[in-house]
């Protein structure tokens, strides 16, 4: 299997802009239709165009993060997310709103959940590389001499 | 009084930290918490005198309500005397006993730890509190049995003792929630003040008992004890003499003044404890190793102690109160002078010990008192409480013959095998035999201080031991009343039985050999041990048997068993309970009869097709079908979940297709196949019914508009599927993400574990 120069060219293009609609779909999520898991989902997909453009090893290089980093940290993330209202007295899971205006993004509304939600969306997109790196490496040894 | 059994776990954890620098400062740091805890109970002594008690109680997550309550009263000041102070006395000890090392800071520490957990269990007033603080001496004991953890035997014994301990700590916690829930609260002091009634008691006293049982090595459950002797002997002199044993003693005590009526509690306790007494003592007449002796003596003593604190008479739990308190003193000495005589000559087997000769005069005083002690011979405190405890059985009509004919039986043997341990320490050396260095002073000192305090109690016993067991018996069973001890009660029946325990015993010294042959002829081919081992092979020997049937490796089979349990038990549940709701319209729009047509001969053309990669891209064609299905019924987030997961799943089925055949295997036989094909139209036929079902079926109050209500007020969202998903329901998906995450460590771990034949994959079990 040798690397195609349109599947590069190509994965680079889809890459980036998947990962924006993922970004947009978590942020969105709370008010739109979207979220932490389909967010997740859609950038997972952006990291498979890399694998099919490049294999394992394209997909090891886009980050420094190792698979099992980025899984776990998500669902520190969202345990943290959800346990720490408890530090101000109040319930597991409680939510609460953050209004600004910002310049350039105009009035933004935040809420403790999107905590939740990037932690969701870590433990999909960690899923997803930790399958890369089960499963994706067998076919590694008809491309190395 | 929170802060003291937090200052036990700071104190011994920062032992355990500290461990390799301290040497034996250890045991000195160690024994701070443990003096802390003997000056409170100093300090507040005059408070639980007349059955008074102290609350405390420490709320720690108040959104959930959770509380540690503790209370303070005239028993858990005995307990607490017992547990500090033969604490400080082992941590005296220890310093001399084992040499400076990271291994003995570690000791020190765990010791500490212990503690705490008893100081814990003892003050504690909740059920629950009880149970973990009970689970956490059973697993520091773990730990300090299994302490020379290159020994097989002391693995061996720790998990023994574990195992038992655990497993009848389970099966308290199961009686705890019943008797919790019937009594409507699961505070000690209230459920006792105000015992439930009903069928249920009975069940939870029962399931209590177990956790008593094991806890306190009773028959049948006591094997464990002797094989925990392979500690260090401070640890066991502490744990599976002094305290950790006498846990379940502690809880028999409070629960029997209210339960004792109840049920089959008392026949069965009295059972229990006389089986457990008379059985211990006739294997402690069997050991040469003194180590051994003193364990089954005090399975022994711990038989009587149940039959006194469980019959929850008031005569008889006072009478126990006082042997609790006896036993603690002279068995730790007892224990201290195994350790003394381990520690210098190399052997505590009596056929090899020959005798110790000047220097040893302090240590042989100490053998002979506590023995004396133990064997219930005046004026120390062990004869007082084996006089109150004939006294309080003198006065019960029925049952009361029966039991004191089992206790002057078991004194009896006490005596024997008293006799037997300290004849072996007191010996003279046999001439020529090489002089053995005599111990330190400061060895011996923790040891020579218990004997004094037997000697002076049972001298002194109004003054020092009647307040404390006054104070203990009265809070256990406000019927108690004045208690009175005193070494002459005048010519009583207590004391002619007395007399008659003495004689018995004298015979049994005199006829010694006897008796070790008549035993060696009735000892029973099959103990406790034996019953352990061949519970736990039996349990293996299931065990695998239940895998190899359930798992037997078979794809095709594990899918039938999923897929068909899916179908029967909600088709089950849809014959007996559901309506049919009619068909529905036939269609809304044209799309729909697209889609679905779409569905149907894509999944048609799935199931037939002969290639795997074919297979694969039309299943993935009905996924996206469904996608589409989702849009046009108005459902965004469905719409695009599904559409991203059909797209991982063919990404994911492509990299798992590399390593199999590009055709499906075609060899099977036919009527395989038809299997096939009757389970999948049974799993179609099933589903499809049960969503017919579903969808006809109009609950009058759904949740749905409640939470599109609640969405933007509560929790500032307008998604409402994504606020069920984060917030109402959040607790949920974390639980999910941390499936997810479970899975993506699975996967990783097992397509590792299949590709690397270089690496050893070491063996697990047999």
């Amino acid at each position: 299997m040798s690397r195609s120069p349109i599947m590069d060219t190509t994965a680079q293009l889809v890459f980036h802009s998947a990962l924006v609609l993922s970004l947009y779909l978590l942020f969105a999520g709370h008010n739109q239709p979207g979220g932490g898991f389909v967010g997740g989902l859609v950038a997972a997909a952006a990291v498979a165009v890399h694998y099919v453009a490049g294999g394992i090893d394209d997909v090891r290089s886009l980050s420094r993060l190792r698979p099992w980093t980025i899984l776990g940290g998500g669902l520190v993330l969202a345990s943290l997310a959800a346990i720490s209202p408890l530090v101000g007295g109040g319930s597991v899971m409680e939510s609460g709103a953050l209004e600004a205006d910002l310049p350039v993004l105009g009035h933004v509304k935040v809420t403790s959940t999107l905590l939740f939600d990037t932690g969701v969306y870590a433990v999909v997109v960690g899923l997803m590389l930790m399958v890369f790196e089960a499963v994706g490496e067998e076919a590694e040894p008809e491309r190395r001499p | 009084m929170s802060w003291l059994v937090l200052l036990h776990a700071v104190v011994g954890v920062a032992i355990l930290l500290a461990a390799s620098h301290l040497g034996r400062w250890a045991f000195g740091v160690g024994a701070v918490p443990m003096v802390a805890s003997l000056g409170y109970v100093a300090a507040n002594a005059g408070d639980v005198a007349d059955g008074g008690a102290t609350d405390d109680r420490l709320s720690w997550v108040a959104g959930l309500d959770l509380t540690l309550d503790l209370r303070f009263d005239g028993f858990g000041l005995l307990m607490l005397l017992i547990i500090s102070g033969i604490g400080v006395a082992i941590m005296a000890y220890g310093a001399s006993y084992f040499s400076p090392s990271a291994r003995t800071g570690r000791i020190a520490g765990l010791l500490v730890l212990f503690s705490g957990s008893m100081v814990g269990l003892v003050l504690s007033d909740s059920l629950l509190a009880v149970y973990v603080f009970w689970e956490l001496t059973s697993i520091t004991s773990w730990l300090l049995i299994g302490t020379n953890d290159t020994d097989p035997r002391a693995r061996a014994g720790a998990l023994h003792a574990l195992m038992v301990t655990g497993a009848g700590g389970l099966a308290m916690l199961a009686g705890f929630v019943v008797l919790g829930q019937a009594a409507g609260t699961y505070s000690l002091s209230g459920i006792v003040a105000d015992p439930p009634t009903g069928g249920s008691v009975g069940v939870a006293l029962g399931l209590v008992l177990v956790g008593i049982v094991t806890k306190s090595a009773q028959y049948p459950t006591h094997a464990w004890l002797p094989g925990a002797m392979v500690a260090p002997t401070p640890v066991s002199a502490y744990l599976h003499s002094a305290t950790m044993v006498k846990a379940g003693i502690y809880l028999a005590a409070r629960l029997a003044p209210a339960f004792g009526p109840v049920g089959a509690w008392r026949p069965a306790v009295i059972a229990i404890g006389l089986v457990t007494m008379l059985a211990g003592g006739l294997r402690a007449l069997r050991q040469h190793d003194l180590k051994l002796l003193l364990a089954m003596g005090t399975i022994s003593q711990l038989g009587f102690m149940l039959v006194l604190v469980g019959a929850g008479e008031p005569e008889a739990t006072a009478a126990g109160c006082v042997l609790l308190l006896s036993h603690a003193l002279f068995k730790a000495a007892l224990f201290l002078v195994v350790g003394i005589v381990d520690h210098e000559v190399g052997t505590r087997d009596r056929r090899e010990l020959c005798g110790f000769g000047p220097g040893w005069g302090p240590v042989k005083a100490i053998t002979v008192i506590s023995a004396a002690s133990m064997a219930g011979l005046p004026p120390l405190v062990g004869f007082v409480a084996k006089e109150s405890a004939y006294e309080a059985f003198v006065h019960e009509g029925a049952w009361g013959p029966v039991v004191l004919a089992g206790l002057v039986a078991g004194s009896a043997l006490t005596i024997a095998y008293s006799v037997r341990f300290a004849t072996t320490v007191v010996a003279r050396p046999a001439d020529g035999a090489a002089e053995v260095l005599a111990p330190g002073r400061w060895f011996v000192a923790p040891a020579a201080v218990l004997a004094a305090l037997t000697v002076a109690g049972g001298l002194f016993v109004a003054v020092l031991v009647e307040p404390v067991v006054d104070a203990a018996a009265v809070v256990l069973d406000p019927a108690v009343g004045e208690v009175h001890l005193s070494l002459w009660h005048g010519l009583s029946a207590a004391l002619a039985l007395s007399l008659l325990t003495y004689a018995v015993g004298a015979l049994l010294v005199a006829g010694r050999s006897a008796v070790a042959r008549a035993q060696l002829v009735l000892r029973p081919r099959f103990g406790g041990e034996d019953a352990f081992v061949a519970v736990v092979r039996g349990l293996n020997i299931v065990a695998a048997q239940t895998t190899r049937v359930v798992q037997n490796g078979s794809l095709p089979i594990y899918m039938a068993v999923i897929l068909l349990t899916a179908v029967v038990i909600p088709g089950g549940a849809l014959v007996t309970y559901g309506e049919w709701p009619g068909w529905p319209r036939f269609a809304d729009t044209p799309l729909q009869v697209l889609l679905a047509g779409t569905i149907v001969a894509t999944a048609t053309a799935a199931s037939v097709v002969k290639r795997r990669f074919g297979a694969v891209i039309l299943l993935g064609a009905v996924g996206y079908s469904m996608s589409l299905v989702f849009v046009v019924q108005g459902a965004p987030d469905l719409a695009l979940t599904q559409f991203g997961v059909e797209t991982l799943s063919i990404v994911v089925f492509m990299l798992v297709l590399r390593n199999l055949p590009a055709r499906f295997e075609q060899r099977r036989p036919a009527i395989a196949t038809w299997l096939r094909v009757l389970v999948a139209t049974a799993v179609a036929v099933g589903i499809f019914a049960f969503a017919m079902v579903i969808s006809g079926t109009r609950l009058p109050r759904t949740v749905a508009p409640e939470l599109i209500e609640r969405s933007l007020p509560e929790a500032e969202g307008r998604n409402v599927v994504n606020v069920v998903l984060v917030d109402f329901r959040g607790l949920d998906t974390l639980g999910e993400i941390s499936v997810l995450v479970a899975a993506g460590v699975g996967v990783v771990a097992l397509a590792r574990a299949g590709r690397r034949p270089n690496v050893e994959v070491e063996e697990v079990g047999e």
